[in-house]
């Protein structure tokens, strides 16, 4: 996917001048965040939980290159095999070859962020192989071709009436008069139509929650179960993920899985948790002949040992986005980019570039509430300021912004200067409001203007005023 | 009885310019408080605007500014979350890189500086306060006194001790306003959705004051609500603590 983050700006306003999206996010912006609330008031222990799944993801890091030695020798002694892809094109490639080497034309797919990253849809279509979504939001998003605006709910921008427009625009099949006003129909048609795609796909692809070194398996967690058709019943399974997804143990999964569901859905546990281990073993009631896993690196290891290697840690959940007032209000297409929210606002520079991507750390008021709700504690906010410094160290933000800056940093370190200007603009702006006590437009504070009125200066600066009382010995 | 400690009032440019009452009110309350108060001339700002711009250079400029003009006291009081989360929390971050003596001399003002409510409360002991004002009123937290200083019960602690005030609660007001410094006007149309979803919270509430502990907020709350058209004043809760609410509310015109 092409990347269009450095449109922010007017993908935002698109977002913003949108009345639908707005309905759709304003059920997300309180639905979300309540269920994680009350998920967390039923787990005293889930602060320690965050500290433990920090620690689990630190110390894997730190090790990493041990544990994904680890994790490929025991997917080989599982019988399965391990592709590494140093960028998209490496993974693309991978899954292609394996595709074609069963002569695969039918390939389910379930959701995974990394194929989204790598835009693996489109090069299987250019190379005249179908996939077929079977997660309900990510099909949805691949009959009205577009990408996903969220990391765990693809649709969350549409509302129902959209998604039936949508089936009936595909399914030209079924009867034109049917009735789709209730979620449940949609649901339903959704699940008579993929039924036979599980059934035909010769190969079916999904993305890992996590990676167990010790055991060489894969772990995915899903809601509808669509995860478990795609990985068993087709003759191959590719697993397309990246590798920071890895633990050590099946234990840390268990952890993780426990903060994972109550942080991304205020679930408990997620309604299906699914590991896998290798190809079908003889005796083996069902499971794939094959079992490939496609591993890409796509600049994360670039990130370790510096200071964005935290984003190493998350987990996906998503409770960022949930919780990141500039995401409830622009959605996830505005970002431009397959990541957005806080965790994308952080990730997408490493992985696009700052000069696409340099809008998104920027775009963010620092509310800190992304960090305060992250299950591994990544410190978003700060590692957003880093991107900032690094734009600012190789001029990238807009002249007349860094001039603005230079100016007043110039004025802040010259007190004498500084309070002089205070006093007179001080004056200035209080007199010249005194009539209304605000402005409805300042010319040199247009951006302030264009949304909200300026209260007026109360008409002296404190210092002088302080002086003046200092020198009359006591009260003003 | 101890010797009242000696308190450095720092500032904050936003109310030296905008609102020196607030900074008087900061005075007399750390007065009740039984601490005396300077305002040490030669600070300015505290660099929060170029740090967030990534301007690292200029941030520690201003900082090593701040830490001279505040050496010596035995605390620093800031009537806003977020300058004195500034120089707690991101005085030692700034400087991380540098001597092991300049970092220490950041670190130091960082332990001895503390947001103006939390520092009456948690600090001095103080548990109610001699004002008096008939009114109703909302508490709006600002983000960095919320989250990076843990600013939450102390200023509802304080205003439930103003006689003739009964305060609502405002739903979501842990919600960002949409100023967030620079944000604001680099991105108006988003800060405007966040701020007019706030002046529609406040309104709803029927209160006819909003308080806050930053003035940046403030401002930009203010600046919507009259923008809307929503009669609610809007005021820094150091000046209802303070019992200074002679003076017209923030954007209002002297009679
Ligand atoms: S950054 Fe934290 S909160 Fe955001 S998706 Fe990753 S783990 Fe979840």
């Amino acid at each position: 996917m092409d990347a269009t983050s450095h449109a922010f700006p007017a993908n935002a306003r698109a977002g913003l001048a949108d009345p639908t999206l707005q309905r759709a996010l304003g059920l997300a912006r309180t639905g979300f965040p309540a269920r994680r609330q009350q998920a967390i008031e039923r787990l005293p222990e889930f602060e320690e939980l965050r500290e433990e799944g920090r620690a689990i993801k630190d110390h894997t890091l730190a090790h990493l290159d041990f544990y994904l030695e680890l994790y490929e020798r025991n997917v080989i002694a599982s019988g399965g095999q391990v592709h590494w892809a140093r960028n998209a094109a490496e993974a693309r490639e991978a899954v292609l070859g394996i595709c074609r080497a069963v002569g695969a034309r039918i390939v389910t797919k379930g959701k995974s962020m990394v194929a989204e990253e790598i835009a693996l849809n489109d090069h299987l279509e250019a190379n005249g192989i179908t996939p077929v979504e079977t997660d309900l939001g990510e099909y949805i998003i691949q009959l009205r071709h577009e990408p996903p605006s969220h990391i765990i709910a693809p649709a969350i921008h549409l509302m129902k009436e959209q998604v039936a427009d949508a089936f009936r625009a595909a399914h030209t099949e079924l009867d034109p008069g049917r009735p789709l006003d209730d979620p449940r129909a949609l649901c339903d048609e959704a699940r008579t139509i993929l039924r036979p795609h599980f059934l035909a796909a010769d190969v079916g692809i999904t993305g890992a929650n996590f990676l167990i070194a010790e055991t060489g398996s894969s772990i995915i967690v899903t809601n509808e179960g669509n995860g478990d058709l795609t990985q068993t019943l087709p003759r191959v399974h590719i697993v397309v993920t990246s590798l920071e997804k890895i633990v050590p143990t099946l234990e840390d999964a268990a952890t993780l899985l426990r903060l994972l569901a109550r942080s991304a859905t205020g679930q408990e546990f997620s309604s299906y948790t699914t590991v896998s281990t290798g190809p079908r073993r003889p005796g083996d009631l069902d499971g794939p002949e094959q079992y490939h896993v496609v591993l890409l690196d796509n600049g994360r290891t670039d990130l370790l040992g510096g200071e964005f290697q935290d984003m190493l840690r998350c987990l996906r959940c998503a409770a960022c986005l949930n919780h990141c007032p500039v995401y409830a209000a622009v959605g996830g297409h505005a970002y431009g980019w397959v990541y957005p929210g806080p965790m994308g606002a952080v990730l997408t520079p490493a992985l696009v570039g700052l000069h696409e991507a340099g809008h998104l750390p920027n775009a963010s008021t620092f509310c800190g509430r992304c960090e305060s709700v992250c299950p591994v504690k990544i410190p978003l906010p700060r590692m957003m300021r880093h991107w900032r410094a690094r734009e600012f160290a190789q001029a990238l933000s807009p002249p007349t912004y860094r001039w603005g800056l230079r100016l007043w940093a110039m004025l802040a370190t010259r007190p004498a200067l500084y309070h002089a200007f205070a006093e007179i603009a001080g004056r200035a702006l209080g007199w010249a409001g005194r009539g209304r006590g605000r402005f409805r437009f300042l010319p040199f504070a247009a951006g302030w203007t264009q949304v909200r009125d300026l209260p007026a200066p109360e008409g002296r600066s404190f210092h002088s005023l302080w002086a003046e009382r200092q020198r009359s010995g006591g009260k003003r | 009885m101890a010797e009242p400690p000696r308190v450095a009032l720092l500032v904050t440019c936003l109310v030296d310019l905008f609102r020196p009452s607030v900074g008087f009110a900061a005075v007399a309350l750390l007065e009740e408080a039984g601490c005396i108060v300077e305002a040490p001339r030669a600070q300015t700002c505290c660099g929060q605007p170029a740090y967030n711009s990534g301007d690292r250079a200029d941030a520690k400029a201003i900082a090593r500014q701040v830490i001279a003009a505040f050496a010596g006291y035995d605390y620093v009081v800031v009537p806003s979350g977020s300058c004195a989360g500034m120089v707690r929390v991101h005085y030692p971050e700034l400087f991380a890189d540098e001597e092991p003596a300049e970092l220490a001399r950041a670190e130091a003002l960082a332990a001895r500086t503390h947001e103006l409510v939390s520092f009456l409360v948690d600090v001095r002991g103080m548990t109610e306060v001699a004002a008096r004002w008939d009114r109703s009123a909302t508490y709006h937290d600002a983000c960095s006194g919320l989250r990076e200083l843990g600013v939450k019960a102390q200023p509802r602690l304080l205003l439930a001790s103003v006689a003739g005030l009964s305060l609502t609660e405002l739903p979501g007001a842990e919600l960002c306003c949409g100023f967030g410094g620079t944000f604001c006007v680099k991105y108006p149309e988003i800060s405007d959705k966040m701020v007019g979803d706030k002046a529609v919270d406040i309104a709803a509430t029927g209160a006819a004051t909003v308080l806050a502990g930053d003035l940046g907020c403030l401002l930009n709350i203010a600046g919507k609500l009259s923008r809307l058209g929503i009669r609610v004043e809007a005021r820094h809760v150091a000046e209802v603590l303070a019992g200074m609410t002679d003076t017209p509310a923030i954007g209002v015109p002297a009679a």
